[in-house]
Order: C-alpha cells, then sequence, then structure tokens
C-alpha cells in the first residue's frame, strides 16, 4: 500500500463525498414518500417505479428553472452564502469512520475528532445567517437571526453529550469511540456490546445529543428558521433555481452526516448488532461457527450496517416531522438552555461517578461488583440531582414555559361596521 | 530541491504557511478596509479560519480547533448576529468625513508596524532555510494541553473560569433586572 499520502486521502475524501452526494435524492425520495404514508397521502408515484426517478426529475427541473437574483441583495454575499452553506454539511464527517478498514476511513483520524466536529457543525450557521441578511428581505433576516440563536443555544449542549462520551471514552478521537463501544457490555457482559446507549449515562447522553442534532440541522420540529406559516420560506426565500437547491442538498447531507455521528457515537459505529462475536464464541462455543460467520459478515459488510444505521436516523428524523408541531420560539429557547445544557452538565457529572466507581470497585472487587457500583453511583447521582432540579421548580411561582397572554380580538366587541360606498353613485 | 525565491529553499511546507498567511493578512487588511460591517465580519471570520490552520501545520491541532469553535463557531456569530439586529444602513451612510484622524491613524499604525519589526526582523537576516525542531510530536494534542492545564497551571485556570463565570453572572444581572 505504498500509495502516496496525497492520493490516498484524495480516494478517502472521495469515499466520503461521494455516496453522500449520491443518496442525496434517494434520502428526498423516501422524506417525500414515507411522509405521504404517514399523512395518509400517495406521495411521488408516477415517475418511475415508486416514483424512485422523481428526484432525478426535481433536479433537472432545478437546472432549467430560471435563476432570479433580486436587484437589491448584496450580491456577493448572496452568491457565496448556498457555497458556505454546503461546506459544513460534507467537511462534517471528515472524522468519522465508517468501516474498520483505518487505510479507508475516516478521512482523517485525528485526535481532536469530536471537536472538529463541534467546530465544523458551529459553522453550518453562516450559510443560513448570510442567506438571510444578504436577500435585504425581513422574512428572511428573521430567519437568519432566528437560525443562529437556536444554533448557538443548541451547539452548547450538544458539547456537552459528547463530552460525558469522551470521559467515558478517554479519548477525543472517533475511532477510539467505536474500538470502546466493542468491548464488553458495562466491563461484565462479554456476549454484548458496550453500546453507550446502553449504559445509562449514555442513554441520556443520546437523547440530548438527538434533540440538538435535530436543533442544529433545522429539522421539524426546530425548523424555525423556515417556518413558512411565520416567515414564507425563511432564510431562503429569495433563492431560486440551483441557489435554492444547494441550500436544500446541504441540509440532507447535514442530515445523513449526523445520522453517521450519532451511530458512531451511540449506536456502536459499523457494526451490526449488539453482540460481541469473539465474545459469545468463546463463552459457548457450540455456537463458534455462528460467530464466525456473523463476525465476518459484521466485519466485511461494515459500510451497509453504518448506512442502514444512518437511514434508521433519517426515517426518524422524517417520523418526528410527521409527528411533531413546531415548537414556539420561547419554548425552544428554554427547552435549549433551561432544560438541556443543566440536564447534559448534571449527566457529566454521573460519567465522573460512574467511571470513578467502576475503576475504583473493579480494582478491589472485580468487574461484577464495579459496575453494580456504578449504577448504584448513577442512580444516586441522578435522583439527587432530579431531587435538586424539582426544588429549584418549585422554589418559583409557576411553569418555566409559560402560556404567553395573547389578546384575542373579540369580534362581537371590535367589530367595524364599514359603510359601503358606491363609487359610481354620482357618476350617472 | 525547489525553486529558491530570495535565497529561500521553496518547499511544501513553506509554500502553504505563504499562502496561509497571505490570505489572512489580506482578510485582516479587509477587516479595516470594507465599508460594509458585515463584509467587514466575515473578513474576520475568514481570517480566524485561516489561523486555524496555520496552527494545524504547527502541529497544534488542539489549539487550531479550539480557535475554530470560539472565534469562528461563536464570537463571531454573535458578532453577525449584532450587526444585523442594528441593521446599519447602506455602506455611504458610514463614510466619514476626511480629517486628521486617519492621517494620524495611518502614522500611529505604522510606528507600531516599525517597532514591532525593528524587534522582530533583524532575528531572520540572513535566514534561508525553516527550522523543524523544537516543538514535539505531541506537543499540541489534546493529552498534552489537558495534562498541563490541570497539573501544573490548574491555579490560573480555575481563576480564569471563575473569572468568566462572574462576568457571565454579572451580565445577566445588568440585562435582566427582573430574575
Amino acid at each position: 500500500m505504498a500509495w502516496p499520502a496525497a492520493v490516498q486521502a484524495v480516494v478517502r475524501a472521495l469515499l466520503l463525498l461521494l455516496p453522500v452526494l449520491m443518496l442525496v435524492p434517494g434520502l428526498i425520495w423516501w422524506e417525500r414518500r414515507l411522509l405521504s404514508w404517514m399523512q395518509d397521502r400517495i406521495g411521488p408515484n408516477r415517475v418511475g417505479p415508486f416514483g424512485l426517478l422523481q428526484p432525478i426529475a426535481d433536479g433537472v427541473k432545478l437546472f432549467m428553472k430560471e435563476d432570479i437574483t433580486p436587484s437589491a441583495v448584496d450580491r456577493a454575499i448572496y452568491f457565496i452564502a448556498p457555497a458556505v452553506a454546503l461546506f459544513p454539511a460534507f467537511a462534517i464527517g471528515g472524522t468519522m469512520p465508517w468501516g474498520p478498514n483505518r487505510w479507508l476511513t475516516p478521512v482523517a483520524d485525528v485526535n481532536i475528532g469530536v471537536l472538529y466536529i463541534l467546530a465544523i457543525s458551529s459553522l453550518g450557521v453562516y450559510g443560513i445567517v448570510l442567506g438571510g441578511y444578504a436577500a435585504n428581505n425581513k422574512y428572511s433576516l428573521m430567519g437568519g437571526l432566528r437560525s443562529s440563536a437556536q444554533l448557538i443555544s443548541y451547539e452548547l449542549a450538544m458539547g456537552m453529550s459528547l463530552a460525558c462520551i469522551v470521559l467515558a471514552t478517554g479519548s477525543l478521537k472517533m475511532t477510539d469511540m467505536v474500538a470502546a463501544q466493542e468491548g464488553p457490555l458495562w466491563g461484565v457482559v462479554p456476549v454484548i456490546q458496550n453500546w453507550f446507549l446502553f449504559t445509562p449515562y449514555g442513554a441520556i447522553s443520546f437523547v440530548i445529543f438527538v434533540i440538538c442534532m435535530i436543533a442544529e440541522t433545522n429539522r421539524a420540529p426546530f425548523d424555525l428558521p423556515e417556518a413558512e406559516n411565520e416567515l414564507i420560506a425563511g432564510y431562503h426565500t429569495e433563492y431560486s433555481s440551483m441557489k435554492f437547491a444547494v441550500f436544500f442538498m446541504g441540509e440532507y447531507a447535514a442530515m445523513m452526516l449526523f445520522g453517521g455521528i450519532l451511530s458512531c457515537v451511540f449506536l456502536g459505529g459499523h457494526n451490526f448488532v449488539p453482540i460481541n462475536w469473539d465474545g459469545l464464541a468463546h463463552s459457548a462455543p457450540a455456537l463458534s461457527w455462528v460467530a464466525g460467520v456473523f463476525g465476518n459478515l459484521n466485519y466485511y459488510l461494515a459500510p451497509i450496517w453504518f448506512l442502514g444505521k444512518c437511514a434508521g436516523v433519517i426515517t426518524f428524523y422524517i417520523w418526528l416531522r410527521a409527528t411533531l408541531p413546531r415548537l414556539r420560539y420561547d419554548q425552544l429557547m428554554n427547552l435549549g438552555w433551561k432544560t438541556l445544557l443543566p440536564l447534559a452538565t448534571a449527566n457529566f457529572v454521573v460519567v465522573a461517578l460512574w467511571i470513578l466507581a467502576t475503576r475504583l470497585m473493579s480494582e478491589s472487587q472485580g468487574q461484577t461488583m464495579g459496575s453494580i457500583l456504578g449504577f448504584v453511583a448513577a442512580i444516586i447521582a441522578g435522583s439527587i440531582i432530579y431531587l435538586l432540579w424539582k426544588a429549584i421548580f418549585l422554589s418559583r411561582k409557576g411553569d418555566l414555559l409559560q402560556p404567553r397572554d395573547i389578546d384575542m380580538v373579540k369580534p362581537a366587541v371590535e367589530a367595524r361596521t364599514v359603510e359601503m360606498v358606491d363609487p359610481n353613485a354620482g357618476v350617472a | 530541491m525547489g525553486a529558491q525565491i530570495l535565497g529561500v529553499t521553496l518547499t511544501p511546507n513553506l509554500m502553504v504557511f505563504g499562502g496561509l498567511a497571505t490570505l489572512s493578512a489580506l482578510c485582516a487588511v479587509g477587516v479595516v478596509a470594507f465599508p460594509n460591517a458585515v463584509r467587514s465580519a466575515l473578513c474576520l471570520v475568514v481570517n480566524f479560519f485561516l489561523l486555524a490552520f496555520v496552527y494545524f501545520t504547527l502541529n497544534a491541532e488542539m489549539m487550531g480547533i479550539t480557535q475554530i469553535v470560539v472565534y469562528t463557531g461563536a464570537i463571531m456569530v454573535l458578532f453577525l448576529f449584532v450587526i444585523m439586529l442594528l441593521n446599519l444602513g447602506a455602506p455611504q451612510a458610514l463614510k466619514e468625513k476626511l480629517d486628521f484622524k486617519t492621517p494620524l491613524g495611518l502614522l500611529l499604525g505604522v510606528a507600531l508596524f516599525g517597532l514591532v519589526g525593528s524587534q522582530l526582523l533583524p532575528t531572520f537576516v540572513g535566514v534561508t532555510q525553516v527550522q523543524t525542531t523544537g516543538a514535539l510530536e505531541a506537543f499540541g494534542s489534546p493529552q498534552a494541553v489537558g495534562r498541563s492545564l490541570f497539573s501544573d497551571y490548574v491555579v490560573p485556570f480555575e481563576a480564569v473560569s471563575i473569572l468568566l463565570l462572574v462576568g457571565i453572572v454579572g451580565s445577566i444581572l445588568l440585562a435582566k433586572r427582573k430574575i
């Protein structure tokens, strides 16, 4: 494998970019069909079998459409905004391993893997903010402002939830995180893999990360930047043709790569099911041939399992969009700052206790006692935090999510009488 | 090997650094040169972003990525947010009248540049090669940074965090009368 490093880097980058580029149309098709099914509609079913060629037809249409540039826009920024929006959506997958072969993936296995993801995802706001500003349109500007406020709020909770996993793994590398999840569950059960979703702290981190991920990608129910009943189309109101398509593609690529990150950090990366095949072969020698077959399948078809997990996450996205109504702006901010961030910070303490308990106990009493103590510590810490939380809530008057006062118009009282004037009255 | 400019061998490292440094210097000039506040802010964003890459080339990935997270990702987003909220008018509105401030500012700028340059540049006279000794391989790694932050510099580190906390509480107190 004595290829020049540059060639190797290009191959790796292409192996990340091309699948994402090719799968985005399929993703749009899947969203439209699934959403239709959930909403009791039919959806696009005319172009090709099951409407599979619909995204291609849409793409051709978008290319052919007239590219209108409104006269009042800030031209330079208006033109670069879609590109700026697309860049982080693709770059975010740079440290994400989608298979066990370290020669092919990830693009760069740097020692700052998770920080890189946070950094790049924080750049995602620029495309939206610039698009909103450059359009010189009040709705666009509102969309851009909402988006920047939303992204800043949810980035923090996302960083904290990832920090919990970093603490548990002891490394910032994504590959180390996947490797850590291949170990025995809680350090005790050798047959099952230690996916972070199955650990008490990981489950909480998982929920926080999923919520933040949806907010970061501006998807329902956090799609306030493009709330169509309030802001027309938000930041991309003034964009048409291919420039709009680039925004659209960026959103879907980001959805998919965030799905990949979720799979890597919490769902065991490229492993098929949370079963440790080597461990199974060791503990049940009668099943060793099954374990061997599945172990090989697990290893050689890794990208398929990984993509399958991404597809699952995307289905979840679509399901949420079909299920949940959009949040109100103050609810969104309260959820981010007053619920998710404290919860993620508290979870950080729980992880630390878990690690301390398991390490201390494992040294003297063995792994099993260590894990039991870890669970006890996590439960105690969790209940203390919950009680504190309750105390803070009770010390306030009323709920945090207060219903807003809206002055309802009373038609009976405020009805105006309009006198109809006939414009032609005096003519004849 | 390679071409020579002013007696300095042109290595790939030097070319990468030259490109990044030139671009970031241009962006820094753009920050003060653009009359439009949003474009100035954008130039600063690009400048910070390119500086991060300079750190990457120096094996300080942690430093570079922190630069992106903190400056490009958080502080500049807030800057843009504020600029957009203020919604400054047309670029013409920002044009100032030419008075003694501009030449004086230029003069002081040149003086500062000369002062810094006179201290820095003599070191580089006669240097024809990039020195690649010095920093260790793991110098800028998260492990090394974390270890020194939490062992040698733990008191300053905690003091800074308390300072920041005080700042946050103070700003909330100032901004919000009723808590």
